[in-house]
């Protein structure tokens, strides 16, 4: 078999379990399957994008989003106790005009892309090898000259997220008693002992309180 | 032959089925923002294939910071539901209607 025909084979398999695992992703009763199906989406996308020569951003899909992203989904659909029967409501309501806007969005897109003249340009030589280096080294490259400044602006997002969800999450729980380290170092022995200097006495007699005298 | 074309079909498919998983689950979050990632990838789909077939890198930069964005946004969004359960104990959006909007 020769290789364009293995590779078309190869993204018809993918594209269909791609778009199967988004149609589940939607449709799924229970909110844990929804997510693994979306895993399984993501994963064959990753398949697709390395059909396209594109390695390091499909690993990174499969290590970022299947990896950290869709763990986190995960861990707050399970923590959460959802009533899934109410967040069914209007299901069957809403599925006709839903279905009814993404059938005419997606005739309308493919009548603008033009299939029939987008099928003349068919894959040719990976431009990261024509350029005579692996595809990461193409893409690191860019990365790190052209698109340096963007790269520094998407780490700081990046430490904006950790911090938003940081603070929004935290909670300090009423009942419960906490050591103020800063308190404590902060202390001043002086203000904790006070030393009295007082004559030494014999304490008197207690005296009989004094009647009144008629 | 793999054409430009079957890519960009696909992208259109899944941001197409993306929609119309925002308006028939239009009563859980987690399925909203589950949709939210599904059309994030549909247009990762287009650039890459964009950037493969004209040769150009500056589409799979692009992805690379989606990808990024795309991360914290998640982790914020998910962050506001938590906190949106413990204090409501629902993520019905029917029932999310203090502000009146």
């Amino acid at each position: 078999m020769n290789l364009p025909l293995f590779q078309l084979i190869c993204f018809y398999a993918f594209a269909f379990v791609t778009v199967a695992a988004a149609l589940s992703v939607i449709t799924l009763k229970n909110s844990v399957h929804a997510v693994l199906a979306l895993v399984l989406t993501f994963f064959s996308a990753a398949c697709l994008w390395l059909l396209l020569e594109a390695e390091f951003l499909a690993l990174a899909l499969v290590v970022v989003y299947v990896g950290a992203v869709m763990v986190l989904f995960l861990f707050v659909v399970m923590m959460l106790d959802i009533d899934q029967e109410r967040l069914r409501e209007g299901f069957v309501k809403f599925l006709p005009i839903g279905l009814l806007v993404a059938i005419v969005m997606l005739a309308e897109m493919l009548g603008l892309i033009g299939v029939r003249a987008m099928q003349a340009r068919v894959m040719g030589a990976d431009p990261a090898m024509a350029a005579g280096r692996p595809n990461i080294e193409w893409l690191g490259h860019a990365l790190f000259t052209r698109f340096l400044l963007p790269f520094e602006i998407a780490a700081l997002i990046l430490t904006v997220g950790i911090v938003a969800a940081v603070a929004l999450t935290l909670r300090e729980r009423r009942d419960a008693r906490y050591e103020s380290a800063s308190q404590q170092v902060k202390v001043d022995p002086r203000k904790r002992v006070r030393i009295v200097k007082m004559a030494a006495a014999r304490p008197d007699e207690p005296t009989a309180p004094q009647e009144p005298q008629p | 032959m793999i054409s430009l074309a079957h890519y960009i079909v696909l992208g259109a498919v899944l941001f197409c089925i993306a929609v119309a998983g925002m308006f028939i689950n239009r009563k859980n979050v987690i399925v909203l923002l589950m949709s939210v990632e599904l059309m994030l990838l549909a247009v990762n789909m287009n650039f890459v294939a964009f950037s493969r077939f004209l040769g150009d890198v500056a589409g799979q930069v692009f992805v690379f910071f989606i990808l990024t964005v795309a991360a914290a946004e998640a982790a914020v969004g998910l962050a506001i539901l938590v906190l949106l359960f413990r204090t409501r104990n629902t993520i019905n959006i029917a029932d999310i209607d203090s502000m009146k909007g």
